[in-house]
């Protein structure tokens, strides 16, 4: 309980909870798009210097540091060949509402992080990719930019700062994959959405084969904030290597389920206490959480009472930070269909291309709905970890590791209670014979 | 050049090749599925995973990976075992235990390579995904639960063929490869994704459930559809061959081979000439060989007799004709049947000079009356190539779909005398500039225009001669080189109307032309030849003789006997041979090999298997040209008497040229 929350004069995202309109008006109450041609004059490489210097790492899931991102792009485009900024905003994660919080209530911040961070990278334009289901967050967002092209924040002599610099609205149709870069790249230029294979990463050739930065809603839309109020005013917050402050989204068996801005590594029984009203039945109840979108394991409750709540303290636990989306889990929870119906997600969200996946997650999945009802041989708890192992790592793009991983933290965590379904089921007798095929 | 180890072998492998590139340098087999040598790379099917060091703790995909200095690949560690296993595990787990009723039985990848790196045994024990079959057209035959999505097809369609009408649909495991709308692959090369496929999901049609691999008899042939000289293998068992294969050769087909070439096949057995026949009263009556050879001889033409080439013929029976000519003092000597005209003089200025994989490599090319698209298919598929590379195509003539992008000038040969100015820009600045004159521009006189051309759009400079006339007859340039050809034309024998005339297969004369002659008919199939001929003698088809043909480019080749030919049915240089003993002109050869070697005397560049060598002397020629030209080839699928009687061939035609619909539910 020591950690220090996180004071309102230091959130970033201010009106999260959209007690305020979204528009443009009130965003610059709010301190948006304040003299952004002071930020850009700075320059692009010091504006790439101050994000490294924050030690800001990518809100998307993977947390790579966003500065570094941001510098691999070419210093000097090629003719023909200009750089682009791409935002992902097709938020799919089961568990996962951050974006969606941002575009509707404070929109301003992402259009505005999407000026300056692609004048940093020198992009010649921003496309923002948001997912097809968000339609009213659509319409905000549509709505927004058209604002900021009437101020002259966007389109030529952005902010007056004599930069060119376009935002584009792209809606997506609402496949889960699309949400991974180079699919939602794909899927950008009209096909069908696949992932690419890598290398070349996107920062080579990534949209219309020119440099691509592809960056969470997130991490651009806290940009400016960091611009402003300092590099070493982030870095004020969290533990070394995971600094900052950052979105939860606490969802399941709380009392006051949310969206709130809090410091990285803040505990999860703070988290909880503070800002979700308390497990549901009191923490004797909780079962196990699943800290970061449905593609991290969970962790049993006697190991994230107390842990710290960022990428590596995490981590540690075997699980990760991913897209902060904490899934909280109390007794009451079948916890082996839980996880099933994320194997059914990924099967159902698998694009289908390469193999360990488009055959796994499917056959992880039946697996997994036999094991729901015991329905199934103890070896075959194995064979089902054997074959998460098997799709995990041999693919293309990691949604095959997201589908195993699940999978994988239920064996490790709840295996006992895999093995009494089974045995109660089978009425005790050791094993039985599985009919021929 | 980076340098690198395979299983500790040291190898060096240029730069830009992949990992598996470098395996296969070491000696080291990858297993792929989706990995094609000839298409873009997916790496969708992760059999080819390798360890690689440096790199992350997990098995790589080596088809998608870069070769690069001082890696360390391992193919045969535990952990590629696994994966390899794995892999191949979650490929079987939804494929059909089928392969006792798969035509792909005896040459399937997933076949051998389950043998090789699978694991025996089956862990899967949920039921079999079943996915609804597609159409796909009269060539190609799908069961597309056997399907392992591994999108040669697809590729092949956009990249090669050129007609995206493959793809994908659905994602995850319910991804289902189809034809859009279940139409039929607009392609004249979609039987090449039979064999592209690596399983039983797309075989052969017209081929279905005939034969077993391994029952088949393989003979190296060469293709007489069109004037590429596709080398193919025909897999025949007893007296028919079943089916027409593509072999391998880069300069000349790659691997690919047209529809046409693989699916004639079926009209060989059909519509064929069996047993001699002579007319009488008016009818063709059946007789013997010495009643037909009697009936010959009984006309009595002395020097009066002339012969005109078919398409498909080879060159050792337009010598022994030539020679049987020559002996009864002719030299009435015909290819063109349709009435073609143009100077032949100069074999060069008639020729292919870039060669077939030439053209790949030009950057600007002018099209002069030429449906590439359908005079030389895989000549096509090269322009293709050479404009994925930066070429730009310009072209003269009505326009058609070529498959790639154009810029069509008009239908007017008089532009070859004031081309636009964007056209001589870009001739200008061009390093390899090439132009193809087809048979709807020979056929409207536009060789000379053509040949004016050369000087100034700099066709012809060092190591490189640009200019191209694209023959449709296999036997043309063959026949060229054996002198069939008069200086006017089918018009010059018109003229002299002889009393005896040889139709050696010759099935596209108008058969008003020679009205009075006495038509004798020496070919394989009862087409329009035989129907206007007097005397009918049963001959071999190319499947049925051993022959030398000439291709565009000037490439001599030889392909050998399948199979026999059907009934009386007899090899024709034999039938001429036997003929001309009859005729009291006894022929000076009394083998196939004397006559190869009589024929290589007279023409030594026919005695010797590739490019034939000719001098560039380009006659001088009017080199004016006006009005509009027309393409020659009506219907792609059915060119020849072989095509008209093959059930398959008309099928395409009607359902691809004639736009019927033949849309099956799906089974």
């Amino acid at each position: 309980m020591s950690t220090a929350l996180l004071a309102d004069k230091d959130r970033i995202f201010t009106n999260i909870y959209g007690f305020q309109p979204w528009n443009i008006d009130a965003a610059m109450k709010r301190g948006d798009w304040d003299n952004t041609k002071a930020l850009m004059d700075r320059g692009q490489d010091a504006i790439i210097e101050e994000i490294k210097a924050s030690n800001l790492r990518g809100r998307g899931g993977a947390g790579f540091p966003t500065g570094m991102k941001w510098s691999f792009m070419p210093k000097e485009p090629k003719e023909g060949k200009p750089s682009f900024l791409l935002i992902n905003a097709d938020e799919s994660e089961p568990g996962s509402c951050k974006d969606r919080e941002i575009i509707r209530n404070d929109p301003h911040k992402l259009i505005e992080g999407a000026l300056v961070a692609g004048y940093a990278m020198r992009a010649r334009a921003a496309y923002i990719y948001i997912r097809g289901e968000f339609i009213r967050e659509a319409e905000t967002l549509f709505a927004a930019v058209a604002e900021a092209y009437a101020k002259g924040f966007l389109g030529k002599n952005a902010c007056g700062s004599g930069y060119d610099f376009d935002v584009f609205v792209h809606r997506g149709a609402g496949a889960y994959i699309c949400g991974e870069e180079t699919a939602q790249i794909e899927s950008l230029e009209g096909k069908k959405g696949q992932p690419r294979l890598k290398p070349p990463f996107p920062a080579g050739a990534g949209l219309y084969g020119c440099p691509t930065t592809v960056n969470n809603v997130e991490s651009i839309a806290v940009a400016p904030t960091i611009l402003r109020r300092g590099a070493v005013w982030f870095n004020s917050f969290g533990r070394d290597n995971n600094k900052g402050t950052k979105l939860f989204q606490i969802s399941g068996h709380v009392n006051t389920p949310c969206v709130v801005e809090e410091s990285m590594g803040v505990s999860f029984r703070e988290l909880i206490e503070r800002h979700a009203g308390g497990v549901r039945g009191g923490w004797d109840n909780l079962l196990a959480v699943i800290p970061g979108g449905s593609s991290v394991p969970l962790v049993p409750a006697a190991q994230i009472m107390d842990a710290p709540m960022d990428f590596d303290g995490l981590k540690a636990l075997g699980s990760g930070l991913g897209t902060a989306a904490v899934i909280v889990m109390d007794k009451s929870t079948d916890i082996v269909r839980a996880i099933s119906r994320l194997s059914y997600f990924y099967k159902h969200e698998s694009c289908g291309q390469c193999t360990p996946c488009r055959e796994g997650t499917g056959w992880m999945w039946r697996v997994m709905e036999r094991l729901r009802e015991g329905n199934a041989e103890l070896s075959e708890i194995d064979m089902l970890e054997e074959v998460t192992r098997q799709v995990e790592g041999h693919t293309i793009c990691a949604l095959g590791d997201a589908a195993a991983w699940p999978i994988q933290g239920l064996i490790r965590h709840f295996r006992p209670e895999i093995e009494r379904r089974i045995n109660e089921r089978n009425g005790g007798a050791a094993t039985l014979a599985v009919a021929a095929e | 050049m980076p340098k690198l180890t395979v299983d500790g072998i040291e190898v060096e492998v240029p730069a830009g090749a992949t990992v598996l590139q470098a395996c296969e340098a070491a000696g080291k087999e990858i297993p792929r599925f989706c990995y094609h040598e000839r298409l873009s790379i997916a790496g969708n099917c992760r059999m080819c995973l390798v360890e690689v060091k440096p790199g992350p703790p997990k098995p790589q995909a080596s088809c998608a990976l870069p070769a690069a200095d001082k890696q360390e690949i391992r193919t045969d560690s535990p952990m590629v075992k696994k994966a390899r296993e794995g892999v191949m595990e979650f490929l079987l787990i939804n494929h059909p235990l089928d392969c006792p009723i798969c035509d792909q039985g005896g040459e399937c990848d997933l076949q051998d390579q389950s043998v090789a790196y699978g694991r025996g045994f089956s862990r899967y024990a949920e039921n079999k995904r079943a996915v609804t079959d597609k159409y796909m057209g009269p060539i190609v035959k799908t069961t597309m639960t056997r399907c392992i999505q591994c999108t040669r097809c697809v590729r092949f369609a956009d990249e090669v063929a050129g007609v995206p009408d493959i793809g994908a649909l659905y994602r995850g495991e319910n991804m289902q490869i189809t034809s859009y709308l279940e139409h039929a692959v607009a392609s004249e090369l979609s039987g090449n994704v039979v064999d592209l496929c690596p399983v039983g999901a797309l075989t052969s049609k017209p081929y279905a459930f005939e034969a077993r691999p391994w029952e088949l008899k393989k003979t190296v042939a060469i293709d007489v559809m069109d004037a590429v000289g596709t080398n193919i293998r025909l897999d025949s068992r007893g007296r028919q061959v079943l089916r027409a294969l593509p072999r391998i050769n880069e300069d000349v087909n790659e691997e690919w081979a047209h529809d046409k070439t693989r699916h004639n096949v079926d009209g060989l057995v059909r519509a064929r000439l069996d047993r001699p026949f002579v007319r009488r009263g008016g009818k063709l009556v059946e007789a013997t060989w010495a009643e037909a050879f009697e009936a010959i001889r009984a006309v009595n033409a002395g020097w009066s007799v002339a012969a005109i080439a078919g398409d498909l013929l080879d060159a050792e029976t337009m010598y022994a004709a030539k020679a049987l000519m020559h002996s009864m003092g002719s030299d009435l000597l015909e290819g063109r049947q349709t009435g073609l005209v143009y100077d032949a003089t100069n074999i060069a200025a008639v020729n292919f000079n870039t060669g077939i994989a030439g053209i790949e490599t030009a950057d600007v090319i002018l099209l002069v009356g030429t449906n590439v698209r359908w005079e030389a298919p895989l000549v096509n598929t090269r322009i293709r190539k050479a404009i994925k590379k930066g070429a730009k195509v310009f072209a003269i003539g009505p326009e058609v779909d070529l498959t790639y992008k154009v810029e069509w000038l008009g239908n007017d040969l008089g532009l070859l005398a004031k081309l636009p100015k964007v056209v001589k820009d870009a001739f200008a600045s061009a390093q390899r500039p090439a132009l193809i004159l087809g048979g709807g521009g020979l056929g409207a006189g536009a060789q000379g225009a053509t040949l004016a051309l050369v000087e100034p759009l700099g066709l012809v400079r060092d190591g490189w001669n640009g200019y191209n006339v694209l023959h449709m007859a296999a036997s043309r340039m063959a026949g060229l080189m054996l002198g069939y050809a008069q200086p006017g034309g089918l018009a010059d024998i018109v003229a002299q109307a002889p009393k005896l005339l040889f139709l050696l297969g010759a099935d596209e004369v108008a058969a008003d032309r020679f009205p009075n002659s006495f038509k004798v008919f020496i070919g394989h199939h009862g087409d329009k030849g035989a129907a206007m001929a007097d005397v009918v003698l049963p001959a071999a088809a190319y499947s049925e003789k051993p022959g030398t043909y000439v291709n565009i480019e000037g490439r001599v080749q030889r392909g050998d006997r399948a199979v026999f030919p059907p009934g009386d049915a007899r090899e024709d240089w034999a039938i001429l041979r036997a003929l001309s003993e009859v005729l009291g002109h006894k022929l000076p050869f009394d083998s196939f090999d004397a006559l190869r070697a009589a024929m290589a005397g007279e023409v030594p560049a026919l005695g010797q298997e590739g490019l034939a060598q000719y001098e560039w002397a380009p006659p001088s020629l009017d080199a004016s040209a006006s009005g509009p030209c027309g393409y020659p080839i009506k219907d792609f699928y059915l060119t020849n008497a072989i095509c008209r009687a093959s059930p398959t061939m008309q099928r395409c035609s009607a359902e691809l040229v004639h736009g019927q619909s033949f849309a099956e539910a799906a089974e």
